[in-house]
């Protein structure tokens, strides 16, 4: 037993970075859960569609990054909506397998079509929050080595502070700068309070859109009583499309905070972290927003300090590093054993 | 005929394979309350949906001489009439404030919250409870909620669907004299289903008896009271 308690911190931080993304994905798919308690297989698909339009926007049409992104999240709320009118509302709503199939279906078919077009070789992106040159500390000096593939950063005292790899681009190595700083002697990273302050912004705009707007009002309507929604002249099936536009939202926006993370955007990228993002919601309650948030930065610090931390560096057994996915299924498997509703989701008491 | 506000004509109404409405003729005048006796699985629940076009229906619909029989429920509602189902269908995860604020989701103008304070005036519990959820609401609550929401909408025309079912005695009767009131004082028109035939028929002008999906029998609600065959089988004589 190797109790690194040094390094604890860095594995804190980083399991709530991904937790962030966790819950962001959570958050879509709860959406669609409460409106119409099914699992929307698509969700991880969706948002990857949406990391690739970021990309195409920025890299390749060179659009300024927070602009691609606004785009980005856009035409996936446009889509999500189509996704629901086309081939979710032509089904009965109490008939779950069709829809779900279909939501399968419609993963197996986005995956395949993003692999045609982008082939399924990971494409760098640009780091919303990696780097802040105008943060470099005064007197600090930039080297990088004669073939710009190395770049190092120093501080006055000549202590190494950042090392940057692969910027084979002469003006990525002018970019480099301190990625992070340090807290209690771990290295938080811009990214991931970037990443944090993501999720934040998208909760905080989805308890307004929700709380304080009709539309809100209407679908927190419909996914309490549907029937009754109706009765009231609530127009569920635009309702229910809107659901579906919100949840493609978010989850672009997480599929683009965690794609430079990745070391780019494929085709394959969000396949773990819908697993993950299922755990986060089954935690959390399926019906559950802030659970689903919640639900996420758990598993994140599960998979990061119990997994990694503990069990390959504690421990000393690397194998823990391929149960990390094995993880995800225990977790669900033990929520929907001991407490299916979750730890935040609604328990279905009938009153009459 | 100006002066009726919902004129059925052979109404059928069906769920899959089975017919449960059978030819229903019936009106409802303005400003009048309608009561429609049976017994459970009679058709009234899926009369009332029918009319808010909530099931498959064929026959006519007449709302103030217009055909509403092909509108959407949206469209009907926005006619001016309010639906309180079976069970209250209220919105349990939204709060008191919230379950009224839906029910004028297809009002456009701006006096909203000036409604709001007037029935929270008539139903104060609801006021006390403004902020909790409505599943957290006793069942007479509840029914307040229901009806306060369906106000809310301004209609001209409730639909009632057993209004009474749960409550206690004491919270049936209150209830019924606010629905009384709430006829007396505004001209609200009241088409009513009830189990309580008693209560039903004290308050109505107007009685229909529906068994297996057709009228068994019709008449003003004075008569049917002393009917000896509705005595018998709903009044308990």
């Amino acid at each position: 037993m190797n109790w690194n308690f040094e390094i604890l911190p860095d594995f804190i931080f980083n399991g709530l970075r991904d937790g962030a993304v966790y819950g962001t994905v959570a958050l879509a798919l709860v959406l669609i859960f409460k409106a119409t308690t099914l699992i929307n297989f698509a969700t991880g698909e969706l948002a990857m569609l949406g990391a690739f339009f970021v990309y195409v926007l920025n890299v390749e049409q060179g659009w300024w990054l927070w602009l691609s992104i606004a785009v980005a999240m856009a035409v996936s709320a446009v889509i999500g909506a189509v996704v629901e009118r086309a081939l979710v509302r032509p089904f009965d709503p109490d008939d779950h397998l069709p829809v779900v199939l279909i939501t399968l279906g419609l993963f197996l078919i986005i995956n395949a079509v993003a692999g045609d077009i982008w082939n399924y070789q990971v494409r760098r992106v640009n780091d919303p929050f990696g780097h802040f040159p105008s943060w470099v500390p005064n007197g600090s000096e930039l080297k990088t080595s004669s073939d710009g593939t190395i770049a190092c950063l120093k501080n006055a005292d000549g202590d190494l502070i950042e090392v940057a790899r692969g910027t084979a681009d002469a003006d990525m190595c002018e970019m480099v700068g301190r990625t992070f700083f340090e807290v209690i002697g771990a290295r938080l990273h811009y990214r991931t309070i970037g990443t944090w302050i993501g999720l934040a912004l998208a909760l905080i705009a989805l308890a307004i859109i929700l709380g304080k707007t009709k539309a809100g009002l209407a679908f927190r309507a419909v996914s309490s009583n549907a029937e009754s929604a109706r009765l009231v002249g609530v127009n569920t099936g635009r309702t229910l499309g809107f659901g579906w536009a919100l949840a493609s939202v978010f989850g672009t926006l997480g599929a683009a905070l965690v794609s430079p993370a990745l070391g780019g955007v494929n085709p394959n990228m969000m396949l773990t972290i819908l697993i993950y993002a299922l755990a986060a919601a089954a935690l959390g309650g399926l019906d559950s927003l802030g659970g689903a948030v919640i639900g996420g930065l758990v598993v994140g610090l599960i998979k990061s300090v119990l997994v990694s931390w503990f069990g390959v560096v504690v421990l000393g057994q690397a194998y823990f590093s391929i149960l990390q996915l094995a993880m995800a299924f225990l977790l669900i498997l033990i929520v929907l054993l001991f407490r299916p509703a979750g730890l935040f989701g609604t328990r279905r008491i009938e009153r009459v | 005929m100006t002066d009726m506000m919902l004129k059925v004509e052979n109404l059928h109404a069906r769920y899959g394979a089975v017919e449960v409405l059978r030819g229903l003729d019936f009106e409802v005048p303005d400003g009048n309350v309608v009561v429609m006796l049976g017994a459970n699985g009679a058709g009234k629940t899926t009369t009332l949906r029918a009319l808010c076009n909530m099931c498959t229906t064929s026959g006519t619909i007449e709302m103030e001489g217009d055909d509403i029989s092909r509108s959407k429920t949206a469209d009907i509602v926005r006619r001016g009439v309010a639906h309180v189902p079976q069970g209250r269908g209220t919105f349990p995860e939204l709060s008191v404030m919230d379950n009224l604020k839906i029910g004028a989701y297809t009002r456009k103008d701006k006096e909203v919250s000036a409604d709001v304070d007037r029935w929270f005036e008539i139903f104060p519990r609801l006021e006390e409870r403004r902020d909790q959820l409505a599943g957290s609401l006793s069942g007479g609550e509840q029914q307040m909620l229901a009806v306060a929401r369906a106000l809310m909408c301004r209609p001209r025309l409730l639909l009632l669907d057993e209004p009474s079912l749960g409550l206690a005695p004491l919270i049936i009767e209150d209830l019924f004299e606010r629905f009384a009131q709430l006829n007396k004082e505004t001209g609200l028109t009241m088409l009513l289903v009830e189990q309580n035939a008693n209560l039903a028929l004290d308050m109505a002008d107007y009685g229909y008896v529906i068994e297996s999906g057709e009228i068994a029998l019709h008449g003003p609600a004075e008569q049917l009271k002393n009917d000896p065959a509705v005595q018998e089988a709903y009044l308990g004589a």
